[in-house]
């Protein structure tokens, strides 16, 4: 893998990532009443960023080469996040992010769209590493580089089987499979280790024989690093340490942000705190 | 090439997953370069040692996982495979339902899950083996094509059929062992069209899986105590053959359905949501388990606390048939 990890490519992803929680917050405000998935969304967004900006390796001209790197959000809702990351990295105009919930639209309910970097059509949890398995022993077979990563969500680690695969997926020894959980410690519901404890997660994953490495989910230089790892005859996890809604004071670690509607005022309030922390970094240097 | 009575009768001792597993696979395979074939910790029991051992790339155990199983699939399908997955009948429809629905019914991936010992062949391991509702799970699910096979060699034309059609497919497979023979010599399998096997013209006997050879007996008693059966083999359950079924109904003055399965939602559900739509139909009599597990035991044993059996088939339709002459009578008297 060859990544770049200097500093400065670390603050480009970073601005990345700032450019797409502003793209988020605007597509909640058009969400309306609808409401949309804003916590989640916002955990991910360096991870999304570092992907789409540096590690995946893909070609929107070309969208189903077949060497090209597989992404699936697991968690799909994370959409305020993939699709503004999509739209960056080519495969869909700018301003067709806010129809993400269009009647008919070609974004609306998680659809598969290769054509459109779409890979996989989730929504219920729990089954994408299964898929990145199937993924990866095509790829290994048929002598691709292809490398598989899926995003996970901390919550849906409660389903059984999630271990089904993980065990499968040191079975096989797929060392081109890369999982990364956004363990942001909430689920709908509340605290995840008050509706249904994971625990240690690191140490869990060991055991069944991963790689694992754990960093700073917002920290862009660490993500990049986590990355870089080789993990050899061994699929590699990223326990990415995250805070749900991140960014926005009154959103962080608050489950009632999970779905929610975004207001006017809201949003004026979430656009100018993000805007506020990195607004000498936005105008700094290309993406 | 065509295939041999002898080997009909090789085939039929090893029963329907016998041959599908350990005949059909291991040909397509040495054709086809995309198959895989998955597994749940059943390998030995579903006879695939041979494409074991001739085909090790394209074969997968997954361990007892089928969930994990159906994601594989639908994953090593995306890529370009052409995915057989199997475990018991039960395990495939019902645990891994969800799976099916995300990955092959809306996704359409080109997975063919294989559900094995479907009906109560698996009798004495109790009911979490069975499979009585797996037809109505799979049959509700869109873009999914469904075929239950009546015998060995007929389960061996619907590999070759599934490996040969893009698209996400069930194929119900039942009994263990000597599967009784539906089809003695070889024939051309025409999927999604009723098979008429006997021909008749007072009651017309619909069939699938197992059932389809019990009545093909139930229709030999009965031509002897006066009643001339029509008997269909409905192999494809999905989509359902409505210009042959319009045709059954027309010629017959009483439509039976038979299934080892749930008489909701089964193929008996299938004729009659279809049979429904059309005007001055015949009556249908629903022969399959009647909403209950009742029996364990021997499989003969279940059947025939079921009224499964050939002679029961044969007696339940010839009261029935009795029952509506001496309608139909009443109704004349009261028009006269």
């Amino acid at each position: 893998m060859n990544i770049n990890m200097t500093t400065e490519n670390a603050a480009r992803l970073a601005r990345l990532a700032v450019r797409m929680r502003l793209d988020a917050l605007d597509m909640a405000l058009a969400s309306g009443k609808n409401g949309s998935h804003l916590g989640g969304s916002l955990s991910c967004m360096e991870i999304l960023a570092v992907l789409y900006g540096e590690v995946l390796r893909y070609d929107a001209g070309h969208p189903l080469q077949p060497d090209r790197d597989r992404f699936i959000p697991s968690k799909s809702h994370c959409v305020l996040a993939h699709i503004p990351a999509l739209a960056y990295a080519g495969y869909l105009p700018h301003d067709e992010i806010l129809e993400f919930q269009k009647d008919g639209g070609r974004l609306t309910g998680y659809p598969m769209r290769p054509e459109i970097g779409l890979e996989y059509s989730g929504g219920s949890l729990g089954m994408a590493v299964s898929v990145g398995i199937g993924m990866a022993l095509s790829a290994r077979e048929n002598g691709r580089d292809s490398r598989i990563y899926i995003l996970m969500g901390d919550g849906e680690l409660n389903e059984g089987s999630v271990w089904e695969a993980f065990m499968a997926a040191a079975h096989y020894r797929l060392d081109h499979l890369t999982v990364i959980i956004d363990r942001n410690h909430l689920s709908y519901d509340g605290n995840t280790e008050e509706v249904m404890g994971i625990g240690s997660l690191g140490r869990k994953l060991d055991s069944f024989g991963w790689h694992v490495t754990a960093c700073e989910g917002h920290d862009t230089g660490a993500l990049l690093e986590a990355f870089a790892e080789e993990a050899v005859g061994k699929p590699h996890a990223v326990v990415a340490d995250t805070v749900k809604g991140k960014g926005v004071s009154f959103m962080e670690n608050n489950p009632r942000w999970h779905h929610h509607t975004l207001s006017r005022s809201e949003y004026e309030a979430a656009r100018a705190e993000v805007l506020a922390k990195t607004a000498g970094d936005l105008q700094g240097g290309a993406l | 090439m065509s295939i041999t009575p002898t080997e009909i009768r090789a085939w039929s001792r090893l029963g329907q997953r016998g041959a599908f597993f350990g005949v059909a696979m291991p040909r397509i395979a040495a054709e086809k370069s995309s198959l895989k074939l998955l597994t749940a910790d059943l390998a030995l029991l579903s006879g695939m040692e041979r494409f074991q051992n001739g085909f090790p790339e394209k074969f997968l155990n997954v361990g007892i996982a089928e969930q994990n199983m159906i994601g594989i699939a639908a994953g090593l399908a995306m890529e370009g495979d052409c995915v057989f997955a199997t475990t018991y009948a039960s395990f495939i429809a019902v645990r891994c339902l969800e799976h099916i629905r995300q990955h092959l019914s809306h996704m359409k991936c080109n997975v063919k899950v294989i559900g094995t010992a479907a009906g109560t062949a698996a009798a004495r391991s109790g009911v979490s083996h069975w499979a009585t509702e797996d037809l109505a799970f799979m049959r509700s699910l869109p873009n999914l094509t469904v075929f239950s096979a009546a015998d060995s060699l007929e389960a061996v034309k619907i590999a070759e059929y599934a490996a040969d059609t893009p698209g996400p497919v069930y194929i119900r497979l039942s009994g263990g062992l000597n599967c009784p023979v539906v089809y003695k010599e070889d024939y051309s399998f025409c999927p999604g069209r009723l098979t008429e096997l006997r021909k008749g013209n007072q009651a017309a006997v619909i069939a699938t899986g197992l059932m389809v050879a019990e009545s093909l007996r139930a229709a030999e008693q009965l031509e002897k105590e006066g009643i001339s059966c029509s008997v269909y083999n409905m192999h494809t359950i999905k989509p359902v053959d409505r210009e042959g079924l319009r045709e059954i109904f027309e010629r017959h003055g009483l439509i039976v359905t038979v299934e080892e399965h749930n008489v909701i939602g089964g193929m008996g559900s299938a004729v009659a949501e279809y049979k429904a739509t059309l005007e001055h139909m015949p009556r249908q009599v629903f022969i399959g388990f009647e909403d209950t597990y009742a029996g364990a035991g021997s499989q003969r044993y279940v059947w025939e606390q079921n009224g499964l059996t050939d002679m029961q088939i044969a007696s339940r339709i010839k009261n029935e048939w009795e029952l509506k002459s001496q309608v139909s009578m009443i109704g004349k008297k009261k028009n006269d």
